[in-house]
């Protein structure tokens, strides 16, 4: 069994929010997982719900949609376009909470670096201001998710 | 915008390297100006600065001792912040450990797709 890694977060300015993991596959295997629809619904809810939308036009200028509907019923989706593509190693595209209209489009740099096999994934995501940053991280709190790791393991185990 | 100032607030302090050392410095206990000065190696102005907006936000307090002022940390503040990432990041935990599951399918099949081709070729690629 590989050690399965948990998220990191990291706030290495006012307005960006950097979350990095390892991951046991190659960069090709993490950027088909990131990039394919199919593959997209079966992680992007993580535990939170079912994704309903995965839509990826993914060329420069391409639009991209996920939606999900969350466990308590409610509706969650984001959209955006493709700045840049640089396929199995960097995505740059927008990103627009459509609950949250208001809050403008932030930009997130996606970066695959594999060493050994093993692919560490990267996600930076910049947002127009601090305030809003600091909505997206406060916004995990009131979706009151409060699964346990140990959750999250036997989760990961019945996938493998 | 309704949003907690003072949690705002701690957000941007913390933001700074130099005010982080200077929590990292006082996590270890009290510390007048003078040994923050040399701990750090910066000038007194500019420690004096980053302390003040730490106070300002409530992470550092300060009392009189003898005749020096000395700093403390107080990391009640600190607490809400780290809250926030932490519920973040287990939202991306959780996330993550779906991708290992479709991962570690997607290096089956390129196993299985190479013994298949090895066993005669006899593979229909969708």
């Amino acid at each position: 069994m590989t050690n399965k890694g948990t998220a990191t977060v990291t706030l290495p300015a006012p307005a960006q929010i950097l979350v990095t993991r390892e991951f046991d596959a190659t960069r090709q295997l993490v950027y088909k997982a990131w990039t394919t629809p199919d593959l997209i619904k079966r992680w992007w809810s993580g535990d939170r719900g079912v994704v309903t939308v995965a839509e990826v036009d993914l060329r420069v200028g391409g639009a991209w949609r996920y939606a999900m509907t969350a466990n308590a019923g409610f509706e969650v989706a984001f959209h955006g376009e493709f700045r840049e593509i640089v396929p199995d190693e960097r995505i740059v595209s927008t990103e627009i909470f459509e609950g949250m209209p208001d809050a403008g489009e932030s930009v997130t740099t996606l970066t695959l670096t594999e060493r050994n096999g093993r692919t560490t994934l990267a996600i930076l995501m910049e947002y127009p201001s601090r305030e809003i940053r600091d909505m997206v991280l406060q916004s995990g709190m009131e979706v009151g998710l409060q699964e346990s790791l140990d959750h999250l393991e036997d989760v990961a185990k019945s996938l493998r | 915008m309704a949003r907690a100032a003072t949690t705002t607030d701690a957000f941007n302090a913390v933001a700074e390297p130099r005010r982080r050392q200077i929590l990292d410095v006082l996590a270890g206990g009290e510390r007048p100006v003078n040994d923050l000065v040399a701990l750090l190696g910066v000038t007194q102005p500019l420690v004096s600065k980053h302390l003040r907006v730490l106070r300002e936000v409530g992470l550092v307090d300060v009392r009189e001792a003898g005749r020096q002022r000395v700093y403390g940390l107080n990391s009640r503040p600190l607490k809400s912040i780290h809250d926030w990432v932490k519920t973040y990041e287990a939202s991306w935990s959780e996330r993550f450990a779906r991708l290992d599951g479709v991962l570690e399918e997607l290096k089956q099949q390129a196993v299985a797709g190479q013994e298949h081709t090895e066993d005669g070729g006899d593979d229909h690629d969708e």
